[in-house]
């Protein structure tokens, strides 16, 4: 049936030409290709800073920048890979899937769509600039404290329109979504049909418009406090500088959820589809994420405990924060019993998928450490948080994307992907992304305090170590660009279904789909429906 | 045979996971936090381990099942996929279990966070001010107060291919000039806050960090057990020197403490006395030198060429022309640049103008006395 109707769009399968195909792009597909196109080239220039910082500590001495410039490179290696790589990942991912895994013909607001991508590399080459700025870079931490922030020279109002334009792009994106979603599910496309990738994405974009408006007011006030005389975080004039950081952290938790709910999205596509047996507990999976997304409201303070806050905060935070702990459990127990008794092979999507459950877990772990108040007195600040932040995101989030890239990479170019050249890439970043991370709970265990160019000679060992992990994981992700270009020149010739235990109405489609599918929607049953 | 060499395995291995759980003798390769000299810093350490055994253990048999079920339950083995994908009684299970211990973790962890929080009853007051990128310590009872700095040797150490080994410096990067003493055996308040942006005051064997926030007062306490040397970090992103400002601890015992008040207090007083005489040049420069490699050099750079938004001092007008401009703008401080009026000495601030003033290409000549800077305040 939907075989029918894209063949029917053959021959009026033309595509815009040149230039304007991608200025002007009202089209899901290509719209989706050039978020991920981006993201990627976003995702080696916040490597390449994270390569400069961990240069200079594998060793202790001072070799190749100035503590100024390292703090540069801390606080923009964060503000890239979060809202220039990870975010945008998402949203490439969302683009290219929602509208086939639904039954749309495209998203609801094309040519918003449009904007909220070109919005991006306008945004970041802004970003980019203040590196050549008097003054540098932002260099207060991506989480942009006063009265620290206010310190920053020219580079500080680009910081804050940046910002603003980072989170317009990301409310229309969500606006779009939810929009394409409600509205233009297919026929016998309920709610309850919904591939869980596809309500992973509502929560999101329901997250993202809650959140990112919490931001943007935050940094006006800064913006307003810095040239316009207000005392929002300035004690002398009756303010008070933890005001930011509550308004920052309410959207700041959330933002970790709008980080890492895409990527559970892809891995409940992926496990299923390579243990070849349905996603064990669908509608459990659908309340946890609801779950997890409304308590993340109500959390925050747990990124500030020793800020001076009351007793009675620091115990409600605590007790709220423990309790995410349970709907997560939920649904890696529920991840677990979808591989129970399944039949499994291991390309390269499900070698990801896997480790990310391992992976991500462990993250999980260090966050419930880290939320028990009076323990992380000692954690804060140190490298025992970035060692658990970059568990969830890198082996967490960033494996989840890369496996939904693989995932989907026959789909969108009709050819496979060198498989041997995708296991390589794995087993290398599997490997050396522990290599690099598991150190820092050591080091921050030891003492270590984080956003540090130089450290005490204890020190020394483990930050070799982990620096040596560093290199490996950026070199090897100059594999998944091989694999991602020589895909898309050729390989062997993908089917529709691709893998043989796909489901779902994108699976129905030609490898790759006619530049508009699905313009006469299908009808979707029961047994049609997600996988 | 088999069960020999397994029962071998064990004995070595079961010892070594135990080595791993424990706090390491060896300061390098260390993998755990530290148990520290405080009865909170002990609660807080029992705490960690209690969780961190909790979720090793619950690790162990998640990942346990995974690993078995990635290894049977595949194609290559010939399995065949079952098709059950749903179970009431599992959800419930695996939801009440989780609730079950982390209800048993909340109940310890909210003790000792009750008991962190009672900072009543101290028999004597700290106040730690932070500064970019320096402590200032006032003994409330005392009217004793002094900053701390990271330490000479380090401080030259850390520049940018300084040609020094780091491992040729004793503690590096965790000595100052001037360290805190503090008596065992006594409830001490200690007071955070901070004159600039803001920073967090943190030594590890007390059990606790706080932030130290600028127009706020924070309130902890401690109770030290332990006589020793305490090493710390401000651990909150402050600007350039962030890694540069650490903390040393004294604990001695409250009479050598008592001791220590009544001598630092007399060296105080001396000092000041002291140089509040007439300097002769070259010993202006000298401690001129000093003062300036402490205080100055972090944002004007030891070669005076400044960096960024910091100005050079070398050919500078200002520091060329007339003294008195000089001397106020060290007093008054400007945008980033401090108030130095609050933070050094007459003398101190009198060597490092005379220094400035005839170092690099600057050779004026001028000598500034202690005195000027008393009529400029």
């Amino acid at each position: 049936m939907g075989y029918a109707a894209v063949h029917d769009d053959d021959h009026h399968d033309h595509k815009p030409t040149g230039i304007g195909r991608w200025l002007f792009s009202t089209n899901h597909k290509d719209i989706g290709t050039m978020y991920l196109i981006f993201a990627l080239i976003m995702f080696f220039i916040g490597g390449a800073m994270a390569m400069v910082i961990r240069a200079e500590l594998f060793q202790p001495g001072l070799q190749f920048v100035d503590p100024g410039f390292f703090n540069q490179m801390t606080t923009v290696h964060a503000l890239i890979m979060i809202f220039g790589a990870l975010m945008p990942a998402g949203v490439g991912l969302a683009n290219w899937m929602i509208p086939m895994m639904i039954g749309a013909p495209d998203m609801a607001l094309p040519r918003l769509n449009n904007m909220s991508f070109w919005i991006l590399p306008f945004a970041f080459i802004l970003l980019l600039s203040t590196l050549f700025m008097e003054g540098g870079a932002p260099a207060g931490g991506w989480t942009m404290y006063p009265p620290l922030t206010l310190q920053l020279g020219d580079a500080f109002p680009f910081l804050i329109f940046t910002i603003h334009l980072l989170g317009i792009s990301s409310i229309l994106g969500a606006i779009n979504i939810i929009a394409t979603i409600f509205n233009m599910r297919a026929p016998g496309m309920t709610f309850m049909r919904l591939p869980l990738f596809v309500w992973t994405w509502i929560i999101t974009a329901f997250l993202l418009i809650a959140a990112m408006p919490v931001f943007a007011g935050a940094v006006t006030m800064m913006l307003t406090d810095k040239f316009f005389a207000t005392s929002f975080f300035s004690a002398a004039g009756g303010g008070d500088p933890v005001l930011f950081q509550h308004l920052f952290w309410f959207f700041g938790h959330p933002e970790v959820y709008i980080l890492i709910l895409p990527a559970f999205g892809i891995v409940s596509q992926i496990l299923p589809t390579f243990a070849r047996k349905p996603l064990f507990g669908y509608a459990s999976m659908v309340y946890a994420t609801a779950a997890i997304a409304f308590l993340s409201f109500f959390v925050w303070a747990h990124h500030m405990f020793t800020v001076g806050m009351p007793l009675a905060g620091e115990l409600y935070f605590m007790y709220a924060t423990m309790a995410i702990a349970v709907p997560t459990g939920v649904k890696i127990f529920n991840w677990i019993a979808t591989l129970w008794k399944g039949s499994m092979t291991f390309e390269t999507p499900m070698l990801f998928a896997l480790a990310f459950i391992v992976l991500f877990t462990i993250g999980g772990f260090t966050g419930l450490m880290m939320g028990i108040t009076p323990v992380d007195f000692q954690y804060h600040d140190t490298y025992f948080i970035v060692a658990h932040f970059h568990y969830v995101l890198v082996p967490g989030a960033i494996f989840g994307v890369m496996a939904g890239i693989y995932f989907w990479l026959p789909k969108w170019t009709g050819h496979m992907y060198n498989e041997t050249l995708g296991k390589w890439h794995f087993w290398l970043s599997a490997i050396s992304v522990n290599v690099l991370f598991f150190p820092q709970h050591f080091l921050g265990l030891a003492g270590m305090p984080r956003r540090i160019p130089d450290y005490s000679v204890q020190f020394a060992d483990w930050n070799m170590v982990s620096s040596l992990g560093g290199f490996v994981f950026g070199l090897s992700q100059l594999l998944l660009v091989v694999v991602v270009i020589q895909c898309v020149r050729g390989g062997q010739k993908a089917t529709d279904q691709v893998w043989e235990g796909a489901h779902g109405l994108e699976w129905t489609l030609p490898s790759p789909p006619p530049f508009h599918s699905f313009t006469t929607p299908p009808q979707v049953t029961e047994a049609t429906a997600h996988s | 045979m088999f069960v020999k060499s397994l029962r071998n395995i064990i004995r070595g291995v079961v010892p070594m996971v135990l080595l791993l759980w424990t706090t390491v003798a060896d300061a390098d390769w260390a993998l755990n936090l530290t148990e520290g000299v405080t009865p909170i810093s002990h609660e807080v350490y029992d705490l960690h381990m209690i969780v961190l055994w909790i979720v090793t253990i619950i690790g162990i048999l998640v990942f346990g099942v995974m690993a078995w079920s990635v290894f049977h339950h595949r194609k290559s083995k010939g399995a065949v996929p079952a098709q059950f994908h749903h179970s009431t009684l599992a959800e419930i299970t695996w939801t009440i279990i989780p609730i079950l211990i982390l209800v048993i973790i909340a109940v310890p962890a909210t003790k000792t966070l009750i008991r962190m929080e009672e900072t009543g009853d101290a028999e004597m007051t700290l106040k730690v001010t932070g500064y970019q990128w320096k402590w200032k310590y006032d003994y409330m009872d005392e009217d004793l107060s002094f900053f701390s700095t990271l330490a000479k040797a380090s401080n030259e150490a850390r520049q940018r291919n300084s040609g020094i080994d780091p491992a040729s410096v004793e503690n590096y990067l965790l000595e100052v000039d001037k360290p805190i003493v503090l008596p065992t055996n006594t409830k001490i308040r200690i007071l955070t806050t901070a004159n600039d942006v803001i920073h967090a005051w943190w030594v590890p064997a007390l059990g606790w960090k706080r932030d130290a926030v600028p127009g706020f007062i924070n309130d902890n306490w401690a109770y030290i057990e332990e006589p020793g040397t305490y090493r710390g970090q401000c651990a909150e992103l402050c600007g350039k020197d962030h890694g540069y400002m650490p903390i040393v601890l004294e604990a001695v015992s409250p009479e050598e403490y008592r001791t220590w008040i009544a001598d630092t207090k007399q060296a105080q007083i001396d000092a000041l006395a002291n140089s509040d005489r007439e300097w002769a040049q070259d010993e202006l420069m000298t401690h001129g030198e000093e003062i300036y490699g402490a205080n100055c050099a972090a944002c004007h750079m030891a070669d005076g060429k400044g960096t960024g938004p910091f100005p050079p001092l070398d050919g500078s007008a200002l520091v060329q022309g007339p003294a008195a401009k000089h001397i106020k703008m060290v007093l008054d401080g400007k945008n980033l640049m401090p108030a130095f009026a609050g933070q050094l000495s007459n003398a101190d601030i009198a060597a490092a103008i005379t220094y400035e003033r005839n170092s690099w290409s600057n050779a004026t000549g001028d000598v500034v006395q202690p005195a000027d800077v008393k009529a400029a305040r």
